[in-house]
């Protein structure tokens, strides 16, 4: 599937922009990659207790991969809810310069901020990669509606993943339930190794996974916001070593 | 699972919304206002970048570490076993998400059959 060309009829309608839009979740592999994440948060949630309605609901209204296993696993293992807010909100700071990036795309001299709050509620790691690539094909007045129909197919399909991964934890044999569950560490594991193009990153990634063993060997109650800020702190200090010697 | 299952406490879904929904969008909204004026190469940025994939990271270890429900049957050496076969694949596929997920579920799943 191609998009029509700019100057083409097609785009005269805001919901036909808002159709190629939704279309367009078929030409990306991405989507492939957050049906199967999504299918492991739904199976997650089961196993964690939480409902399929509260499942869903992560979904619709946080709509961040990270965002909600971070809430789904510290809320399951007994944390505060002070504790959980302030995991997801470290978490959700990155959004702020994706919205940043992403949102110019789309304005237009006469567009109001309001006409912007969706789209901005949309945006998340793969609506912003989305947006680099098919927004320059669509006419700058109908990329709104293209986003809101971009966005909501892929919410879409989250929201059915979701739904499909917590039935199948109920009712799957314990072996392929655990084959749905650990594709939720894999596939943020792997997704979050693609992502890291800065040492500092790199090496936050590896000491938070080590360091939680090490927590938990020790038995020092290291919460999870204590380790994310040390060992992000060592992550960011190796970053500003290498460049004070660059 | 019964419709009431289904929807469950009205507890969890306040939970939801203060711990999750609020200091989750928190961040898009302030990014809506506030646009402009953001270099994304700030030392800040790379600071907060960095506690926030740590934050994740320990997640991550901790559902392979201490599993819930069904993957707690999977004895430790699969589960890391998995987690490793996968990496390496990852990263000989230059960085393929989708290899290293398929590897990690396969050996999993072969090494489960194995040990019967």
């Amino acid at each position: 599937m191609a998009l029509p060309p700019l100057d083409s009829p097609q785009w005269q309608s805001p919901w036909r922009a808002f159709a190629w839009g939704l279309r367009s979740i078929t030409q990306t592999i991405l989507t492939i990659v957050l049906f199967v994440t999504y299918l492991g948060i739904g199976a997650l949630a089961h196993d964690t207790h939480f409902s399929l309605l509260w499942t869903l609901c992560s979904t619709l209204f946080v709509w961040a991969g990270p965002a909600q296993i971070i809430l789904i696993t510290t809320l399951g293992s007994g944390a505060t809810l002070i504790q959980s807010a302030i995991a997801v909100t470290v978490s959700a700071i990155r959004l702020f310069p994706m919205v940043v990036s992403v949102l110019p795309l789309m304005r237009t001299p006469t567009t109001k901020r309001r006409e912007l709050i969706f789209a901005a509620h949309l945006t998340a790691v793969t609506l912003w990669v989305e947006c680099h690539r098919f927004l320059p094909q669509v006419p700058r007045e109908r990329r709104i509606a293209f986003v809101h129909g971009l966005g909501c197919g892929l919410v879409s399909v989250c929201l059915v993943a979701n739904t499909v991964g917590y039935f199948l934890a109920a009712n799957l044999t314990q072996t392929l339930g655990a084959a749905i569950l650990l594709l939720t560490p894999l596939s943020f594991l792997f997704s979050t190794a693609r992502n890291s193009r800065e040492v500092a990153d790199v090496v936050a990634l590896v000491l938070g996974i080590v360091l939680y063993p090490l927590a938990a060997m020790m038995n020092s109650g290291l919460d999870i916001l204590v380790r994310g800020v040390l060992a992000g702190t060592i992550a960011y200090g190796v970053h500003w070593w290498r460049e004070v010697r660059a | 699972m019964s419709f009431a299952q289904a929807i469950g406490d009205w507890h969890a879904l306040a939970v939801l919304f203060v711990a999750g929904v609020i200091s989750n969008q928190i961040w898009r909204m302030l990014g809506l206002w506030f646009g402009g004026g953001i270099d994304e190469g700030s030392e800040l940025l790379v600071w907060v970048r960095a506690v926030a994939t740590a934050i994740l990271a320990g997640v991550i270890a901790q559902i392979v570490v201490q599993p819930p429900g069904a993957l707690a049957t999977v004895p430790d050496v699969l589960r890391y076993g998995a987690v490793a076969a996968g990496l390496v694949v990852f990263l000989l596929t230059r960085r393929s998400i989708f290899a290293g997920v398929v590897t990690g579920e396969v050996f999993m799943l072969a090494g489960k059959w194995w040990l019967g």
